[in-house]
């Protein structure tokens, strides 16, 4: 009733729903002081000289005094041939390479001094030609961001061979440009930190709003030349990630060391506008694709090149590469063809270094591939489920190696997608279609198939060479004197609501009632190491070694209640919380009493180590679990304005085994809100210069709870095999599909007026000009 | 994101409060919702050395009705006047257009004098009172006049206010009772500042026909009230009607706004 599969209320929201989470900006040490950021007004410039005025001089640091101090510039190379290495300095050094880079911090008793001091730092620049655009700083002549490389291309990948000569017959031939846009992440709450040396632990403790503390303490090391145990890191409370605080931050380093300089703890809050400035860092793709089909829309082969802007610098532990090389793996999406070639650029341009977004690269991917899909259709003359269906892997040939040699795992694809049509009700807009609408709008029905790769471990990203490679994750797991279990995690959860899942993952095998389970995450002195949340992995990866931790507690609780029964080992069985054998009981903490207060009474043989365990573990293929879904909307196009407005969105998912379904579906609404932003609103441009254009929430539009409609979902629940309980990963797959899904609903809507929508945001500018074009060449 | 160091002093009378502005140089600032000064203040648009809350001012908080029109305190919120006495048919319109201002929580501070003293070319406020007809009541040191909403706004985020002078009163015309208003604003997302707006009224007992565009680049255009409606809403009397603004040309912008205006057109007339 509360174990694994339970739809228990979350532990954690009695706290964070009262506003009683502790985050980084509830935290204030004695004698705090503030920092604030000076951030480049230019794109690309060197910096030729600081102006400081004299009385603030003592207040102000530039990277001229951090390097003479040793500290040194975040680096992230990847392993992967070719890769061109950038070298970030936590403060600009010679260099700014993008608007919003740090060149100097201020320091001061409250923020607001702290920002009138850097209104006073003037930096005088040598303005140089910024690279904007990606395609055009990929062009050979460009000039170079980083200027001892030869071009601006951090890596190129080839996945495949061409193929033009089978496919010389392919009735359908199919190309588009597709462009995605860069986004800003916005968590509710933004980055944070206090940084403060512990004298008495002769440590720098470094509270910050992350999703990995061990690995920004990896890279403090590296930046600050400390040793790892002189550095203790603290994710408290955080208010959503998404992949934001996934990375070592330059403002991390700065502050760290700052904190070490001045002997005084210190504070920075990142506010909105940093925000949207500085980290305008997400999701900017283009693909060039040509997918071959023969006349029923079977699929023959896709041809593709694939551009990401990767911004100016590699990020940590990142990289600037993961985000297009996996475009080059995952761009087939769940179908199966025979043929693929896929070439991809992660371009170095003028702008904040991109971060792996929330469903990273799986977003653009399936927004790529599912238009190509529908116009599959369309040459073909079907529906668009029907091509999907043609082409989706089907459960029979389960667990399929896809084209990329992606081992998919489990699952009934192509009954989502049969689910979806049958739930959305496609018959009934169909006949809507054709009697139209009383309001005149235009309505429109689309669908997305994708799957997700998560939790992929050693297997997947050893072969990346970047500064971070998942293996066993550990978990501890304790029972205390009162019959009580601390669960100790190096993960970190920031919305996931992982409180409750472990606490039910630990009960499922303890019995120990869920009140009585307590998370320890997010806190280097504390925890296990691990690389954090990210990537769909804690519930599979932490969760597994929850069950395998509390496995072997139960065995070891199993030996001692043999002994204290009188029984045969084998006789004894655990659950409810209590030790059985035949009439005779006793219950965990009757056996944890005896452990700590009565150890007179143990067996001679008792496993000294006791109550206490540190378990690790990885699934048994760590390639990586893979969910699926299928999400089809139903939308009203109001073709005079460009308004459009989502009449029915429906999400018909397998994640495998839930743990809590309603955990599950909230990471679900969550996810599909964020896409519908991907899909209708969010959008950072830039100017000519390289100036971000979005730099408040008025231009930034996020969608609100109006914009977000009812969400209907139905569950499919295939166990993954190579998981404990058969979980898979699934925290990004509610953003991955809408923005597909809507862009096919919104061609869906136009298509009676001749009009083809391709780029995101689907704005009504767009949907304007769309039909203005329509109308200027009308199709063949 | 933090303002510059700055007083704050929110005086009971508006004698004292033009007294403030007026020696401040431009350099004090009156305040009342602080919904779109307080963004300003925070990203260090505007750098006051003195804010003069108005919001304690008498005049500037009541409404009252006279014979011929509503008059409101120009320090009345959105809220208030979203929750105005609907029966009447100028408080109903009022209303109406109150609830559509951003949402609940910026309404309970914003107010109809701050919206009009900003004077963004978006705002609500701007084209409705001057589709309206109002008037709007200025006091400075030097005394007081009155103006029209129309005249009122010189360009975006531009008006004739002095640096002494505050709105004290808006005044709008009542509504006759068979009187129309149509008013649509296009939005990407509720609560978001419109890209095009457009308001109609048709009041034909008084005679008075006006046909506003919002959203502009500059102040709201009141489109030539001697052609007749049906032809303002066509595309080319838009186009035309923008074209001395910056909007001139901008396919996208005429077609949203002959939207806007063909839909207030049809509500006022349908
Ligand atoms: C999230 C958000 C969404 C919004 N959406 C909309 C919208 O959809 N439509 C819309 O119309 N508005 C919108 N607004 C603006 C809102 O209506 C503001 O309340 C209004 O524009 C300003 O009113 P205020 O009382 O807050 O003025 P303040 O911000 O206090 O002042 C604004 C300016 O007016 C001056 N001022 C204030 N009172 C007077 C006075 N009596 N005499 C002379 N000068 C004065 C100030 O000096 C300042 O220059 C939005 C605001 C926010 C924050």
């Amino acid at each position: 009733m509360f174990g694994v599969g339970a739809r228990v209320r979350r532990k954690e929201d009695d706290r964070l729903l009262r506003g009683r989470g502790r985050f980084v900006a509830d935290i204030a040490l004695v004698g705090m002081r503030e920092l604030a950021f000076v951030r480049s007004p230019v794109a690309h410039a060197r910096i030729l000289s600081f102006d400081i005025p004299e009385q603030v001089r003592r207040q102000v640091f530039t990277w001229q005094d951090l390097e003479p101090a040793g500290v040194r510039p975040i680096r992230a190379a990847s392993g992967l041939p070719g890769f061109k290495v950038s070298e970030q300095p936590p403060l600009a050094a010679d260099k700014v390479r993008f608007a919003g880079e740090p060149i100097a911090v201020t320091v001061a008793a409250t923020r607001a001094e702290a920002e009138d001091i850097a209104s006073q730092v003037i930096a005088e620049f040598d303005e140089l030609p910024p690279n904007v655009d990606m395609l055009a700083a990929a062009a050979p002549g460009a000039p170079c961001v980083h200027e001892h490389w030869s071009d601006n291309i951090f890596l190129e990948t080839r996945v495949g061979q061409s193929f033009e000569k089978d496919v010389a017959a392919a009735p359908v031939r199919i190309s588009r440009s597709i462009r995605t846009q860069r986004q800003c992440i916005v968590p509710l709450e933004g980055k944070g930190l206090v940084a403060h040396w512990d004298r008495q632990a002769e440590q720098l403790v470094l509270y910050t709003a992350t999703q990995m503390p061990h690995i920004v303490r990896s890279g403090l090391s590296e930046c600050l030349g400390l040793p790892l145990e002189a550095i203790r890191v603290i994710a408290p409370d955080v208010g959503g990630g998404f992949g934001w605080k996934g990375l070592l931050q330059p403002e991390e380093v700065v502050a760290a060391w700052l904190c070490l300089h001045l002997g005084c703890p210190l504070r920075w809050m990142e506010d909105r506008r940093e925000h949207l400035v500085a980290a305008a860092n997400a999701r900017e793709h283009h693909y060039e694709i040509t997918a071959y089909a023969d006349a029923d829309g079977r699929l023959l082969g896709v041809d593709a090149d694939a551009w990401v802007d990767a911004g100016a610098y590699s990020i940590y532990p990142f990289s600037a590469c993961l985000e297009a090389a996996q475009v080059g793996s995952i761009l087939p999406g769940p179908y199966d063809f025979p043929h693929y070639r896929c070439r991809t650029f992660s371009v170095c341009t003028n702008k904040p270094p991109i971060v792996p977004f929330r469903g990273v690269a799986r977003a653009n991917v399936c927004f790529a591939m599912e238009q190509i899909i529908d116009a599959i259709a369309a040459a073909v003359g079907r529906e668009a489920w029907e091509v999907r269906l043609l082409n989706l892997v089907p459960p029979e040939k389960m667990p399929f190696d896809n084209i990329t040699g992606k081992h998919f795992d489990s699952g009934d694809y192509p009954e989502s997608l049969r689910r979806a049509v049958a739930g959305i009700d496609l018959a009934s807009v169909r006949r809507r279609q054709l009697q139209g609408e009383p309001d005149g709008r235009l309505v429109g029905v689309g669908f997305a198939t994708y799957c997700e790769q998560g939790a992929h471990g050693t297997a997947v990203y050893h072969g990346w060479g970047i500064p971070m490679v998942p293996g066993y994750e550990q978990v501890q797991a304790r029972i205390t004197a009162d019959g009580g279990l601390e669960l100790r995690a190096g993960i970190q959860s920031h919305g996931q609501g992982m409180e409750t899942s472990f606490a039910q993952v630990a009960h499922e095998v303890l019995g120990i009632p869920l009140e009585r389970i307590r998370l320890v995450h997010g806190d280097t002195g504390l925890t296990p190491y691990s690389t954090g949340t990210w990537g769909s992995r804690s519930m599979v990866m932490a969760g597994g070694a929850v069950a395998t931790a509390c496995r072997r507690l139960a065995d070891r609780l199993r030996r001692i209640a043999a002994h204290l029964l009188q029984a045969r080992l084998e006789d004894v069985t655990l659950s409810g919380g209590m030790l059985q054998s035949g009439q005779a009981d006793i219950t965990i903490a009757e056996i944890a009493r005896t452990w700590y207060l009565a150890p007179q009474l143990l067996p001679a043989d008792v496993d000294p180590g006791g109550l206490e365990i540190t378990a690790g573990y990885k699934p048994k293929s760590d390639h990586g679990t893979f969910s699926y879904a299928t999400h089809a909307a139903v939308v009203a196009v109001d073709a005079e304005v460009g308004l459009v407005e989502i009449l029915d969105y429906l999400v018909v998912e397998d994640a495998g085994t839930m743990v809590n379904p309603a955990i599950v579906e909230g990471q679900i609404f969550g996810g599909v809100a964020q896409g519908i932003g991907t899909a209708l609103y969010e959008c950072s441009p830039y100017d000519d210069a390289g100036q971000p254009m979005a730099s408040t929430l008025m231009d930034y539009l996020l969608p609100g709870f109006t914009e977000v409609p009812a969400i209907r979902i139905e569950h499919m629940e295939t166990p993954s095999p190579y998981t404990e309980f058969g979980v898979k990963g699934l925290g990004e797959g509610g953003v991955i599909a809408p923005s597909a899904v809507l862009c096919n609903a919104i061609n869906d809507a136009l298509k009676a007026r001749g009009a083809v929508v391709t780029d995101q945001p689907v704005t009504p500018a767009r949907i304007l000009a769309a039909l203005r074009n329509a109308r200027a060449e009308p199709p063949p | 994101m933090k303002p510059v160091d700055f007083d704050y002093v929110k005086p009971t009378t508006l004698a004292a409060a033009v007294d403030l502005l007026a020696q401040g140089n431009g350099s004090v600032k009156a305040v009342a919702g602080a919904q779109s000064l307080g963004p300003m203040l925070n990203l260090r648009l505007v750098q006051p050395e003195l804010l003069v809350d108005v919001t304690a001012i008498p005049e500037l908080l009541g409404t009252r009705e006279e014979a011929e029109r509503i008059v409101i305190g120009a320090g009345v919120t959105h809220a208030r006047l979203e929750d105005g006495d609907t029966s009447e048919r100028t408080q109903a319109v009022l209303a109406q257009i109150a609830s559509g201002i951003a949402y609940r929580a910026v309404r309970n501070r914003g107010t109809i004098g701050g919206s009009l003293a900003h004077a963004d070319p978006a705002a609500d406020w701007l084209v409705c009172t001057t589709a309206l007809g109002a008037e709007l009541l200025l006091v400075g040191t030097a005394g007081q006049r009155t103006v029209s909403a129309a005249e009122f706004v010189v360009g975006g985020f531009e008006t004739m206010l002095a640096p002494d002078e505050l709105i004290v009163e808006v005044r709008v015309p009542r509504l006759s009772a068979g009187s129309r208003w149509g008013y649509y604003k296009l939005c990407r997302k509720r609560g978001e500042f419109a890209d095009a707006s457009a308001a109609v009224l048709v009041d034909d007992a008084r005679g008075f026909y006006r046909c506003v565009i919002g959203a502009t680049s500059g102040r709201p255009i009141v489109l030539d009230d001697s052609r007749p409606l049906s032809e303002l809403a066509g595309a080319a009397a838009v186009a035309e009607a923008l074209s001395p603004t910056a909007l001139a040309g901008d396919a996208f912008a005429i077609q949203v706004h002959a939207a806007a205006v063909r839909r207030a057109v049809r509500a006022a007339t349908a």
